[in-house]
């Protein structure tokens, strides 16, 4: 008999993602409840075996466009394809689609068996088939010993991993998460975040993951879709999203960060009291600096590209490994600093940070 | 402290008060209920205080006669069906309510639930002009169309407020599992309404029974057994009617119970549910 799930796929998935072939494609999609707006012209193609995590605050549209992949929401334009076939004319029930709701909707008259088995015995399929699928199923998710258990009886966390364990049997193409972790506690969600991008590893299906929470969907996505007021701001890896923010909504979004007003002339970017050449366009520019990338700067000269300034420290806060430093320049220019932790820092201080660490950002625009 | 103590015990005048006066009302409520159970096993016919002469004798005539078992057979083929009709009538009702948008529902809601407040004359009077007209002969026929059309209001609102505390989710989950509307709807929705279902039967059944006013104007040849009760009673009380009226309360009380129990295992699963949880989530889940 075969494996109910297909084997492990290559792990390399994250940085080739973007070469597979798109799963799922989703073309100018706009909703609308009555006059107001909740997504406007979202396009998104979503590859085989990818983990996408579409990130942004509540009322950004997030699952709303969730909503309309599965099926419970009619987008007011746009179209869904996946490959050859267009999705959005199908009822939910016929979209190889399987979501992991928030609430988790476990059946409460049925027992965890009985949940896990649902989606095989309505499509009819032999009942050893069904015994066999649902057993490996709950050994996946380590949950056999609670297999005749009603919902009610068992935990948050095991009844998360049931509705995980009871969507993957039906083996989707694509699998839907709306913001399962975010009942579960700190330390609990941590682990179900390295849990759960493992096991996406494993089965090799593609992953739409919604979260608000930054540090999570930086975790353990291949790629962030971050959405803003019903817009996609950018779509792009991790690493990508947090070193080259498009716009200075993404910049202070993802991480903590400098976000620096100036103005380019003649090659040279002028931002208070500070000056240095940087091969941008003319006329007014945005730079974020990230607060790890501005240091301490050493006695003696700095190497070149290095932009030196004085400041006055205002705040000091202790994160542990590292300290938030706050600091104060000429011309009121306020400077975040990352340091690592450890020693007093003096109340003058002196810092640099490579020119090309400034990196521009659009300005985002308003929307309501 | 003392303060506290004294106002935490019964012992202070308002206290006594209140009990004194729950005391009264729980024997307003019940003590004609007490009598009436007590006469049905006196020797001496209703009058008379003290009760004498205990006996079974009125039990034994009402096994005996014929007429009232004939009623009490009536009273619950129309219950049956009228419990049948309502319920066949009002979870589609219930149903639109909850989930179908469309003109003039505000009003379609007052206008299912009117029956409810609506005086059974009015009920009664009005479908038995209605099936004059249509021509209809009076049987226990029209009866059981008289009760299950005032009490469509009933099915309606316990399913309905069953319908309200619906996970909505549940049934997301299911078309997203793959079972198309009909099957979400007897998979997932009826299993979860099944409490307010039985709650909504058990309530038309027992409402059916005593009714008497849209019964009156409905009747045909056939008794139903507060019809005949209310006949027999025009000749003359006797510890008989006291006989059956025990049996229909006790048939009530067990009725209740049986409710009550079937709603505590639904409802409490949920609550004990509900501790297990915060206990055991730290613990089961570092597998």
């Amino acid at each position: 008999m075969a494996s109910p799930i297909p084997p492990t796929i290559a792990v390399s998935a994250s940085a080739q993602s973007a070469a597979k072939p798109a799963l799922l494609s989703i073309q100018h999609v706009a909703k609308s409840f009555g006059r107001n707006a909740v997504l406007r012209n979202v396009s998104l193609e979503i590859a085989e075996g990818e983990f996408l995590t579409i990130l942004g605050e509540s009322g950004s549209g997030k699952t709303t466009l969730l909503r309309i992949v599965a099926g419970f929401e009619t987008a007011t334009s746009g179209e869904l394809w996946m490959g050859p076939e267009r999705l959005d004319h199908q009822p939910p029930y016929r979209r190889r689609v399987n979501t992991v709701f928030q609430s988790y909707a476990l059946f409460p008259h049925l027992t965890v068996e009985e949940n896990v088995g649902y989606g095989l015995r309505v499509a009819k399929r032999p009942a050893a088939e069904i015994a066999q699928r649902v057993a490996e199923a709950l050994d996946k998710v380590k949950m056999t010993a609670h297999a005749k258990a009603k919902p009610s009886k068992i935990s948050g966390g095991q009844q998360q991993r049931v509705a995980l364990a009871r969507a993957l049997v039906n083996r989707p193409r694509l699998l839907l998460l709306d913001e399962p972790l975010s009942a579960l506690d700190a330390n609990l969600r941590r682990q179900m975040q390295v849990e759960l991008k493992s096991l996406q590893r494993e089965v090799g299906i593609a992953f739409v993951f919604v979260t608000h929470d930054q540090e999570e969907a930086m975790v353990m996505s291949d790629r962030i879709a971050l959405l803003r007021s019903g817009e996609l701001e950018q779509v792009a890896t991790p690493r990508e999203i947090y070193s080259r923010p498009a716009t200075a909504y993404v910049a202070q979004f993802i991480g903590h960060t400098n976000l620096l007003k100036g103005e380019v002339q003649g090659g040279i970017v002028r931002c208070a009291a500070l000056a240095w050449p940087a091969p941008l366009p003319e006329g007014p520019v945005l730079l974020s600096l990230r607060p790890e990338h501005v240091r301490l700067a050493g006695p003696g000269a700095s190497g070149t590209g290095v932009v030196r300034i004085r400041g006055r420290v205002m705040h000091q806060a202790f994160h542990g490994a590292t300290e938030l430093i706050r600091v104060e320049c000429a011309d009121r220019l306020l400077l975040v600093v990352r340091t690592a932790s450890g020693g007093v820092v003096q109340s003058e201080v002196e810092l640099e940070f490579s020119a090309a660490d400034a990196v521009q950002v659009r300005e985002s625009p308003e929307r309501i | 402290m003392e303060l506290l103590v004294n106002s935490s015990t019964s012992n202070t005048p308002c206290s006594r008060w209140l009990l004194v006066h729950a005391l009264a009302v729980f024997s307003f409520l019940y003590l004609p209920i007490a009598v009436l159970i007590l006469y049905s096993f006196n020797g001496q016919g209703v009058g008379g205080f003290p009760p004498h002469h205990l006996t079974f004798d009125w039990y034994r005539i009402l096994f005996a006669d014929g007429p009232i078992w004939d009623s009490v057979l009536n009273s619950v083929q129309v219950a049956f069906a009228a419990m049948a009709i309502s319920l066949m009538l009002g979870i589609p009702a219930a149903l639109a309510l909850d989930r179908a948008q469309f003109p003039g529902k505000a009003l379609f809601r007052r206008l299912v639930l009117l029956p409810l407040i609506l005086p059974g004359i009015i009920t009664g009077l009005s479908l038995l002009m209605l099936f004059n007209v249509m021509g209809t002969k009076l049987s226990l026929m029209t009866i059981m169309l008289g009760h299950g059309t005032a009490l469509i209001s009933v099915a309606t609102t316990e399913v309905f407020a069953g319908l309200q505390k619906l996970d909505r989710a549940q049934e997301e989950a299911s078309l997203d599992l793959g079972a198309n509307y009909w099957q979400t709807f007897w998979r997932i929705t009826v299993p979860n309404l099944k409490l307010p279902i039985i709650g909504a039967a058990l309530l038309i059944f027992t409402l059916s029974m005593d009714e008497i006013a849209v019964s009156f104007f409905l009747i045909g040849r056939d008794n139903t057994l507060p019809l005949e009760i209310w006949g027999r009673l025009r000749r003359g009380i006797t510890p008989e009617i006291n006989a059956v009226s025990t049996i229909i309360f006790v048939f009530s009380l067990v009725t209740i119970v049986i409710w009550y129990r079937l709603r505590v295992r639904a409802e409490g699963g949920v609550d004990i549910g509900g501790e297990l949880v915060e206990d055991s989530s730290t613990s089961t889940l570092s597998s």
